[in-house]
């Protein structure tokens, strides 16, 4: 599997520690190993084989916000069904509840705290963007919520299939139960590790040795955030610019109507003509629409290259507090030498103020050096801790980093492929009615 | 095609050789209104020509309307634009060349070169003699829209291309193409031309004209015969609507010139995709191939529109002006015969009045010999009454081949129009049809190369929305 990158202080790491046991790494990351050991034993019982997931509904609501003001927001009805009663030929009625999004965005973000090494799934949009100009901008429009919808119902999906997240308690609350799931989550106490990685994450640190994996992973997932986001924004221009072409024609429809009513032999041909022209004009509203469904896919890897960025941000995250770590316990070591041998190999103020102002008393002395073993052996206890991390992280990254590629290409190339077919119905679509047309000019 | 062979020469001469059995041919015309009209002018054949070149024989204007396509004796291109510099101006010249069996034509083949002005002047010409024939129209002497220089390229070829589709209409024309002015226009040299030009009505008896007409405008046409005043509702009608055309489609131009410069833009992202991708190398150079190759396709489209149905469209903006120019001087003309018959009344009505001694009181009054005056006016309104009358049978016979000029060449103008909006928007159908073809191509061989387990079929399968299959049925019942 993957191997810990190298750090400097790795001999020193091994040098320093005895048995490494689990158990005494703190209270976070013994729930996050609990969690791992749990699905490596349960690994491929992804939830979606168990059950049948799906957003069906979408409902205006009312009601008071935080700030006590009113405000008219979308819940979306989950329901589920074990998937053994569909399939005995039984049909009860799926469990239900309604969710607004800000609750799967706290899903979402307490997936991702837990779970750092998972390129998790990400949420469609929260606000529409990228629109070409005919599509509306607002949260509130039927078309929006509808495709909100199927890109909810997309994150739930993909949640569940995947080995690790799809295991997880609060995610199978949050399916099951409508009460109480939010106190849940928060009792989790993700939240403080939340802000904090996020303080981390936002800051600038430099990693002494970065994983070169990672590293290229980082540019990868910077290269296909700006490819992705260039491709939405040039499609939608092109949509913009179809939409006119084609709408334009619909004048002559109108047209030809009128004039063919001072027509003789004409007449008909250029009414009927008419009535394909018209059909031509308001073909590019279905037309567009599903292009929509292309621009939604190409969207959800815009947001996955975010995901994926995350992941190795937090694998820096981890590395700097490794290595921080590592040469904290050093420089202690070193202090302790110094302190023991009396000599001074490193500069300090402590030292300079000795020489000029007398040394120590042996009391003084021993005393420092009990509180430098003392914070020895923490420290070796955090670059152990802090080592096994990595390596957990390193290792459970790599597994899904693979899975995600494949995921990716399969879903991309797929993608690539219905644009393919529905470009193929656009042009048999034009091929059908300017043919009708030809046949109605050739009657003029 | 009528089995009506035309010696050309009848076509041409003055109308006395006409021959009865033709009117029994006439039956295989479709238009009653024409058969009508024969009918009626076959009494016509001494009828007073007012221009030689122009055959009253209404016969020989039929047997000129059947004439096959294979029997075209007269064969125009207009072609090699040239750019010529002089102190005051900088014009083009375009090369006409003429190739001819007609034997008004004492050569075969003429080859010579013509401005723009020229062509004004040839237009001008055939409308003063043919008041009330449709001229097919000239290019517009300049394009207001956009930048378009006068020697910008497009131009020059978009004029190049109406200047000779004018010559052949001309020619095309049974009376038009008989004109002593079209066969100096096609034949002569420069410097003949320059000097032929200066013949004809002077610059003062042509405003006489130009003020006669506008008097008669503002008078007015009393009695429009209906088929005119028909017509013209037509025309107004027709005005309006193929200028809507034209504008649509120059529209439909500029949205698809917008669309192809985004798509240009399209392409070129997955290109640069692949580049950082493993897997998925093949299929996005593949996306940026096939858009690549649609972009061609909407060029070629484009450029059809540019020199294809603009221009046709255009054509009959200009000739609308055309038929309203050819309406307003038929009513002048008929405008003419009833202020001279008004006239003719009013003389008349002043004769009477003498007769009854009222101007006896007055020339006594006046110290003159009542007897004697009273004899000379009537002899003076006897006279003029007689003037008056001759005119009015003149401006009648003129008013007469007038309205039977344009009644058949109305209907002759009809057909043609019909035939070129109806190739013009069939040609345009067809190249979207071709259009569409060549993308759906495009894309099938993409779904091929990959394979995939989807193919081009399962494609074809996809099964349609019941309410797109309803608006389709619906569609093909029309």
């Amino acid at each position: 599997m993957a191997d810990p990158s190298n750090i400097t202080a790795d001999e020193e790491v091994a040098a320093a520690t005895g048995d490494t046991d689990v158990a005494t790494a703190a209270a976070a990351s013994a729930e996050l190993e609990n969690n791992k050991t749990n699905t490596m034993v349960e690994e491929g019982a992804h939830l979606i084989k168990k059950m049948e997931i799906c957003v069906a509904e979408a409902e205006k609501r009312m009601g008071k916000n935080s700030v006590n003001i009113q405000e008219t927001y979308t819940v979306y009805l989950i329901e589920t069904r074990p998937i053994d009663a569909v399939a005995e030929g039984q049909n009860p009625a799926p469990d239900s509840l309604w969710r607004r999004y800000s609750e799967f965005e706290l899903l979402r973000n307490y997936l991702l705290v837990t779970y750092p090494f998972v390129v998790v799934p990400p949420l469609p949009e929260k606000r529409a963007e990228f629109v070409w100009h005919k599509l509306s901008a607002d949260n509130m429009d039927p078309d929006f919520v509808e495709r909100r919808r199927v890109g909810l119902e997309n994150f739930l999906l993909r949640v569940a299939s995947h080995s690790v997240l799809s295991n997880d308690k609060i995610f199978y609350h949050f399916l099951k139960e409508e009460n109480g799931w939010k106190e849940v989550v928060f009792e989790t106490g993700f939240q403080a590790k939340a802000d904090s990685r996020l303080r981390a994450l936002n800051a600038t640190f430099r990693v002494k040795t970065p994983d070169k994996r990672f590293t290229e992973l980082k540019h990868y997932s910077d290269e296909l955030q700006s490819v992705t986001s260039q491709l939405l924004r040039v499609r939608a221009r092109v949509a913009d610019r179809l939409y006119g072409v084609y709408k334009v024609h619909g004048n002559y429809g109108r047209v030809f109507s009128e004039w063919s009513a001072i027509e003789k032999e004409m007449g008909d041909g250029l009414q009927s003509a008419g009535h394909h022209m018209d059909a031509y004009a308001s073909s590019i509203d279905d037309i567009l629409e599903e292009e929509e469904h292309y621009a939604d896919q190409l969207k959800e890897y815009l947001f996955y290259a975010e995901a994926l960025r995350a992941v190795c941000r937090k694998h820096e995250l981890m590395q700097y507090e490794l290595e921080t770590a590592v040469l904290d316990l050093t420089s202690k070591k070193q202090q302790r030498e110094e302190l023991a041998t009396g000599t001074v190999r490193t500069f300090s103020f402590k030292g300079m103020t000795t020489k000029l102002f007398g040394q120590e008393t042996q009391e003084q002395r021993e005393a420092k050096l009990q509180v430098l073993e003392e914070q020895i052996i923490e420290g070796e206890e955090l670059v152990k801790e802090k080592t096994v991390e990595c390596e957990e992280f390193v290792k459970n990254a790599w597994v899904d980093m693979e899975r995600f590629k494949e995921q990716k290409d399969r879903d991309l190339k797929e993608a690539l492929i219905n644009y393919a077919i529905m470009q193929i119905g656009v042009c048999k679509k034009g091929i059908q009615v300017w043919a009708n047309a030809k046949e109605c000019f050739s009657k003029m | 095609m009528s089995g009506i062979t035309v010696d050309p020469a009848v076509s041409c001469a003055p109308a006395q050789e006409i021959s009865a059995d033709l009117s029994g041919q006439m039956l295989e015309l479709d238009e009653d209104d024409d058969l009508e009209v024969f009918s009626k002018d076959s009494t016509l054949s001494d009828g007073s020509l007012f221009n030689a070149s122009m055959p009253t024989s209404p016969a020989s204007m039929v047997n000129q309307l059947e004439e096959d396509v294979d029997t075209k004796d007269i064969f125009i291109t207009v072609d090699n634009p040239e750019s010529h510099v002089t102190a005051i101006e900088t014009f083009i010249t375009y090369r006409v060349l003429t190739k001819t069996t007609r034997s008004e034509f004492d050569s075969c083949e003429y080859e010579v070169r013509r401005r723009y002005q020229d062509f004004l002047w040839l237009k001008g010409k055939l409308e003063e003699a043919h008041p009330t024939l449709i001229v097919h129209p000239l290019p517009e002497k300049f394009v207001m829209k956009g930048m378009v220089e006068r020697f910008n390229d497009d131009f020059i070829e978009t004029r190049r291309k109406a200047l000779h589709k004018f010559l052949n209409r001309i020619a095309d024309h049974p009376i038009l193409s008989c004109s002593e002015d079209f066969k100096i226009f096609l034949t002569a040299q420069a410097w003949e031309l320059t000097s032929h030009k200066k013949q004809g009505p002077g610059f003062l008896s042509r405003m006489g004209d130009t003020v006669r007409a506008v008097a008669n405008t503002v008078r007015g046409v009393k009695n429009r015969p209906e088929e005119f005043a028909t017509i013209q509702e037509y025309v107004d009608t027709f005005a309006q609507k193929i200028t809507s055309l034209d504008r649509v489609t120059q529209r439909i131009l500029k949205e698809q010139k917008e669309y192809l410069e985004e798509l240009k833009e399209y392409g070129p992202v997955y290109t640069l995709w692949s580049g950082s991708e493993e897997e998925l190398v093949e299929p996005l150079k593949g996306m940026a191939g096939c858009i690549d190759r649609c972009c061609k396709e909407t060029e070629e489209q484009v450029n059809h529109l540019a020199e294809s149905l603009v221009p046709a469209l255009h054509e009959y903006v200009l000739c609308a002006e055309t038929l309203k120019a050819v309406l307003r001087r038929r009513d002048n003309i008929q405008a003419e015969y009833e202020t001279k018959n008004e006239t003719l009344a009013n003389k008349k009505a002043d004769r009477e009045a003498d007769s009854k001694d009222l101007g006896f009181i007055l020339g006594s009054f006046l110290g003159k010999n009542p007897e004697e005056a009273k004899q000379q006016r009537q002899q003076r309104l006897d006279v003029e009454i007689e003037e008056l009358k001759e005119e009015i049978e003149k401006l009648e016979d003129k008013m007469e081949c007038a309205n039977n000029a344009l009644k058949v060449d109305w209907s002759r103008w009809q057909r043609s129009m019909r035939e070129d909006v109806k190739t013009a928007f069939l040609h345009t159908a067809e190249k979207n049809v071709d259009y569409y073809e060549k993308c759906l191509a495009v894309w099938e061989s993409f779904l091929l190369s990959q394979g995939s387990g989807l193919d081009a079929e399962s494609s074809r399968e996809q099964p349609q929305a019941p309410e797109e299959m309803a608006k389709e049925a619906s569609l093909q019942a029309t």
